[in-house]
């Protein structure tokens, strides 16, 4: 059973490195979209604490500005 | 309408959503291999090099409808001067210009077993290939130019002139003698594939479009924190 899933009459080396090929491209493309997103989140809450009081609570009253600092989730 | 496309107001679902696009590609795409390498029959034909359509396919019509998608953002975008359809469309682009190389190295995977070469300048495939090149255009503009004006003349354009290509695509393998298959999945006439084949290639791009869904998401996210970002050095 497991031979046959592994060599499948011979066509394993193609069917496991084209389905390897896909999962590999997906992670790569999932791991750089990740990193792009959390450095620049990183900046924008680097930024963020170093405006004045002034600046950071009229920054604050745009929702969206509210809704990045306050979003944990990772994406 | 198009007050509904603003980012502060858009932002507020995208920010929330990839966590649970990620739970559902992670649930069809275990399903989905697990039917394609183990449970789906294999070709009376083809044998078991069949499996690698389960990759294949969903990656090419992803490509297409990714790049379609495009193509009708960056032109309303140019003509209707909306901003944000240009940030949705670069938001794709990544995810495009990957699921077309999926289609392009397993498409040539397939061709080893089944035509005896890794590649042929057929109609098909060398028109597949005519499309990543435009993928490769489109990404490139914006990574080199700065003006926001000429990013949306010159993406616009390209997908323009890239969307002529599509039906290219689509009817190469009616067109011209080609060593690529015809359609077996037709949605006006009856499909020539077996439902047992049918099922994991249906599951499988369930996976792959939730895939697209979830990196356009994060892509999408990035640009608007990246906007943000330049706002607050304005302040």
């Amino acid at each position: 059973m497991i031979n046959e899933i592994l060599f499948m009459d011979g066509y394993g080396f193609y069917v496991w490195s084209s389905f390897a090929f896909t999962l590999l491209s997906f992670f790569s493309l999932f791991v750089i979209t990740k990193i792009q997103y959390v450095r620049e989140k990183k900046k924008f809450i680097v930024k963020f604490g170093n405006l004045k009081s002034d600046k950071a609570s009229f920054a604050k009253s745009q929702s969206i500005n509210k809704q990045i600092l306050s979003n944990t989730s990772g994406f | 309408m198009f007050k509904y496309f603003e980012p502060s107001k858009i932002f507020s679902i995208t920010s929330k959503a990839p966590k649970y696009v990620l739970f559902l590609f992670i649930i069809f795409i275990s399903i989905g291999l697990t039917e394609a390498l183990i449970l789906s029959p294999e070709d009376y034909k083809q044998s078991h090099s069949v499996r690698i359509m389960y990759v294949h396919v969903p990656a090419a019509w992803i490509t297409l409808g990714i790049f379609s998608s495009m193509t009708f953002l960056s032109i309303i975008g140019y003509i209707f001067k909306i901003r944000n359809f240009f940030l949705i469309s670069k938001s794709l682009a990544p995810s495009g210009f990957v699921f077309i190389i999926i289609a392009l190295v397993t498409g040539s995977i397939w061709g080893k077993p089944t035509w005896g070469t890794w590649w042929a300048w057929d109609a098909r495939i060398t028109s597949m290939l005519i499309l990543a090149l435009f993928y490769l255009m489109y990404l490139l503009v914006w990574r080199l130019y700065e003006n926001e004006d000429k990013i949306f003349k010159i993406t616009a354009l390209i997908t323009l002139l890239g969307i002529i290509n599509v039906p290219i695509i689509k009817y190469s393998v009616d067109w011209w003698n080609t060593l690529h298959q015809p359609a077996s999945i037709n949605i006006l006439s009856k499909s020539t594939i077996h439902s047992s084949m049918l099922l994991p290639l249906a599951i499988m791009t369930a996976a792959f479009a939730l895939f697209s869904l979830l990196i356009f998401l994060m892509k999408y996210n990035t640009e608007l924190i990246k906007i943000k970002n330049k706002g607050l050095d304005r302040l």
